[in-house]
């Protein structure tokens, strides 16, 4: 019995550790389905992140934080849109260009405003998105097997995780049955026909790059108000990254993408807890090596278990008219 | 005289210091089919884009139906009627049918009721005008013919009563091409209005009603089809007389110099795509090899040049054999005289982004002549490109120019100046002239056929079967990766076409 509960805490770490991992993974397959490669999640991630514990802690709201960060992002993504769709510039240099700009501003205006290192100020509950008790988890904890489950598992998370969850399906419904899916599809594989069509590839593409500033917000949003209490530098710590390999792993698929995620958040969850236990036969295995275990496995998984990942076809490439 | 479907008044368009269109007065009669020729850069393709709203005329009216129209954008041009069919095809290559026929056609924010109206209305159309097509059919699993099918049905689905289609049977084969041709006439017979743009003469006197002749920009004649003929046509688009039958010597053959045995060759899925072919070609002598496209003749090519292994068999060279089953040196290929002039140009033949003067010397640059010391000779390179240049009248003579600014045609001169000036015993040649405009597929020829007298083997693949016709000694075709029959350069096109579909002429008959 007490392994299960190991179990359950493990999977309960799962969870929270991977919905930044699912938003800014699901962000990123917005841009990257239109044509837009972004390797720059991680500094929206971080902008948004820092943007939403600074709007929390001077407002004391969650929500004009979550706005804030939101709201930032999409800022962060519209230059990023600015420099490849209209000004057709290199995606990856311009990715990455806003990646140092998230991670040197953060800091920089952290300091000036909150003078604490580069921190911002702890959040109080009410600036925080605090755990949501689900009907009825608190009578069927006593249930053997289902109540834990129940309980734990899929109750008693923010708002932030039950939304990372729910806008997997809602993606897969926008992709693929939607008249706005169909073109955001279609302009990632042949802009040239998006346009014959008489469809402005330019304003497709700028939409897809908001809804990713928007889920990527949320992504940074749930790092400093939900999982933490407040913005530490290098918050994302890769985050961005490791949801882009997500992605790929995933084959820009939003299904597969939560899996992925999952999977992710799973080895994370796990270097976390057999951080200090002994192994049966391999006995203590140092801290560090557990903690570089989710990035060792990201690098098998992604050069020799995926098979061919097939990016959209027009991806990093601006798209002039012909002739 | 019918009423105008399309009236073009006084179009120009500049690029730049280039003036693409100059005073262009067009009237197109409804429920016509008229052609529009014209050599390479000779302004067909621009003036297309204009009537479908890719740019704006610097001056002119356009008038449709009669009205004046403003088309600011291709939405302007769909809702006018007018639709088009792109030389490459504007289709998401991943998406079914259905999918590629509403993109930017979808009624409703969602799709469901869209698709579902999408497929009834292709059903219609479908049995109106012989279009079948498998609606759910992914595009790039079907056969560009039937994906050509699927831009037309993105037109009439959107209403195109005016029709343009740009170089259409540049990637068909000649059965898909008739097939085209038989739709376009139904399609006329309805009332639509056909304007079909192409350098290839006998399509436009095969199909059209009228021709227009455009050249450096302006329509120089339009013609009854009727009333004129193909030598005419090509005298108007180029402005001199034009050969179009090869003069040609009766052959020398001399010794075997390239030698085939039971040569198989399959793809990386495994498909054979070479079974078991064998022939010889001899210096002095022209050998073409016809067949649809995508019947093993590329393959065959390409494991003769060194750049794709063979399963099986022997290929000599000069009597010495070359070790085609591994991947061999085309370097070596080269060193020991075999030229090999690739079909696809722009990715195997050339690097687009180098200048003419590198395209030049590319997989000989390491021969004495262009090399001092250890360092590659700018001067002697520049030196024998000019040479060339003067030599296969490559225009513009500008050896620094990147060699994507170059027509299609003096690209493929390009290549042939570089591989026949190596004067190498056997050439494989590949397409010579796909893309190419008259006067240069003229040109081209007759350095094909000077080749041949200098005591040279050639073995030539093109899918132009008038071109196998004409410049080949014998002529050998495949089909499903077996040479199917050997036969004389006099044999018919009506019996290379049986042979070429794979269907054995009667045994009387042969």
């Amino acid at each position: 019995m007490e392994l299960f509960g190991i179990a359950i805490n493990v999977l309960d770490s799962t969870i929270r550790l991977s919905v930044p991992l699912l938003l800014a993974s699901l962000a990123g397959l917005y841009s990257e389905r239109a044509g837009v490669f972004d390797i720059g999640l991680e500094g929206k991630m971080l902008a948004g992140a820092f943007a939403g514990a600074a709007a929390g802690a001077v407002t004391g709201s969650a929500w004009a934080g979550m706005a804030t960060a939101v709201l930032i992002s999409v800022g962060f993504a519209l230059v990023h849109g600015f420099a490849s769709i209209t000004h057709r510039g290199n995606q990856i240099v311009s990715g990455v260009a806003i990646n140092f700009i998230a991670a040197g501003s953060t800091i920089i205006l952290g300091q000036a405003w909150f003078q604490q290192g580069g921190r911002t100020p702890s959040l109080g509950e009410a600036a925080r998105f605090g755990a949501i008790t689900l009907p009825g988890a608190d009578l069927l904890r006593g249930v053997p097997l289902l109540g834990p489950v129940y309980s734990e598992l899929v109750s008693g998370h923010s708002l932030l995780v039950y939304i990372a969850f729910l806008a997997v399906p809602f993606t897969w419904w926008v992709l693929f049955r939607t008249r706005f899916g169909l073109r955001l599809r279609a302009v990632g594989e042949n802009p040239a026909a998006v346009d014959t069509a008489g469809i402005s590839v330019a304003w497709l593409r700028y939409r897809a790059v908001i809804c990713t500033g928007v889920l990527a917000g949320l992504a940074g949003t749930y790092l400093s108000m939900a999982q933490n209490a407040g913005f530490v530098k290098d918050m994302t710590a890769g985050k961005g990254f490791i949801a882009l390999a997500a992605l790929i792993f995933a084959k820009w698929k939003p299904v597969p993408a939560m899996f992925a995620c999952l999977l992710f958040g799973f080895l994370d969850a796990l270097s976390i807890r057999l951080q200090g236990t002994p192994l049966p036969l391999i006995g203590r295995v140092p801290v560090q090596l557990m903690q570089a275990l989710p990035y060792i496995l990201t690098v098998i998984l992604l050069a020799g278990f995926i098979g061919k990942a097939i990016p959209p076809r027009a991806g990093g490439v601006p798209y002039v008219k012909e002739r | 005289m019918a009423e105008a479907a399309i009236e073009l008044i006084g179009i120009d368009k500049s690029f730049g210091a280039v003036r693409a269109n100059r005073d262009i007065n067009l009237d197109i009669e409804r429920g016509t089919i008229r052609g529009i020729v014209g050599e390479n850069g000779a302004g067909k393709s621009t003036l297309m884009s204009i009537l479908y709203g890719f740019y704006q005329a610097d001056s002119g009216d356009i008038r449709v139906n009669g009205m004046p129209a403003v088309i600011r954008a291709p939405n302007d041009a769909i809702a006018l009627g007018i639709g088009m069919v792109h030389q490459h095809f504007m289709l998401v290559e991943n998406f079914t049918v259905l999918e590629n026929v509403i993109l930017g056609a979808e009624t409703e924010a969602l799709l469901k009721t869209s698709i579902a109206r999408a497929r009834s209305e292709l059903e219609r159309l479908e049995r109106e005008y012989g279009l079948e097509v498998d609606p759910d059919a992914i595009i790039e699993e079907l056969p560009v013919g039937l994906q050509q099918r699927v831009e037309i049905l993105k037109a009439l689905y959107r209403g195109a009563e005016i029709l343009i289609l740009d170089e259409p049977t540049g990637v068909l084969t000649p059965p898909e091409a008739d097939h085209l041709f038989r739709i376009l006439r139904q399609l006329k017979e309805q009332g639509k209005t056909i304007v079909l743009i192409t350098h290839k003469l006998r399509e436009i006197m095969a199909i059209t009603d009228t021709v227009s002749v455009m050249r450096q920009g302006t329509i120089v004649a339009t013609r009854e089809t009727a009333k004129t003929t193909v030598e005419e046509l090509a005298e108007l688009m180029v402005g001199r007389r034009v050969l179009l039958r090869v003069d040609k010597g009766a052959a020398n053959p001399g010794a075997v110099k390239l030698s085939l045995r039971n040569l198989t060759i399959r793809d990386s899925r495994g498909v054979t795509m070479v079974d078991d072919v064998s022939f010889d070609v001899r210096g002095g002598e022209i050998v073409g090899i016809a067949g649809v496209a995508g019947n093993g003749q590329s393959e065959l090519i390409e494991a003769i040049a060194g750049i794709r292994p063979a399963v099986s068999g022997t290929v000599m060279l000069d009597g010495r054999p070359i070790h085609v089953t591994s991947i061999c040196d085309p370097g070596e290929l080269r060193d020991r005289g075999l030229a090999h002039v690739p079909e696809d140009r722009h990715h195997v033949g050339l690097v687009l982004a180098f200048e003419q003067s590198e395209n030049c010397i590319l997989g000989y640059h390491d021969q004495k002549q262009y090399l001092k010391g250890p360092f590659l000779d700018g001067d002697a390179i520049i030196a024998d490109a000019r040479t060339k240049s003067r030599l296969y009248d490559i225009r513009p003579s500008n050896p620094r120019l990147r060699t994507a600014n170059f027509s299609g045609g003096n690209q493929q001169k390009i290549v042939l100046a570089r591989e026949m000036e190596q004067d190498p015993g056997v050439l494989v040649v590949g397409q010579p002239t796909r893309g190419v405009d008259v006067g240069a597929i003229e040109f081209i020829h007759r350095r094909l056929i000077d080749m041949r007298d200098r005591g040279k083997a050639v073995l030539l693949i093109s899918v132009e079967l008038d071109e196998i016709r004409s410049l080949s000694d014998r002529i050998l075709v495949m089909f499903g990766g077996r040479v199917v029959g050997e036969r004389g350069p006099d044999a018919s096109e009506g019996e290379l076409g049986l042979l070429m579909a794979g269907v054995e002429p009667r045994d009387a008959a042969a």
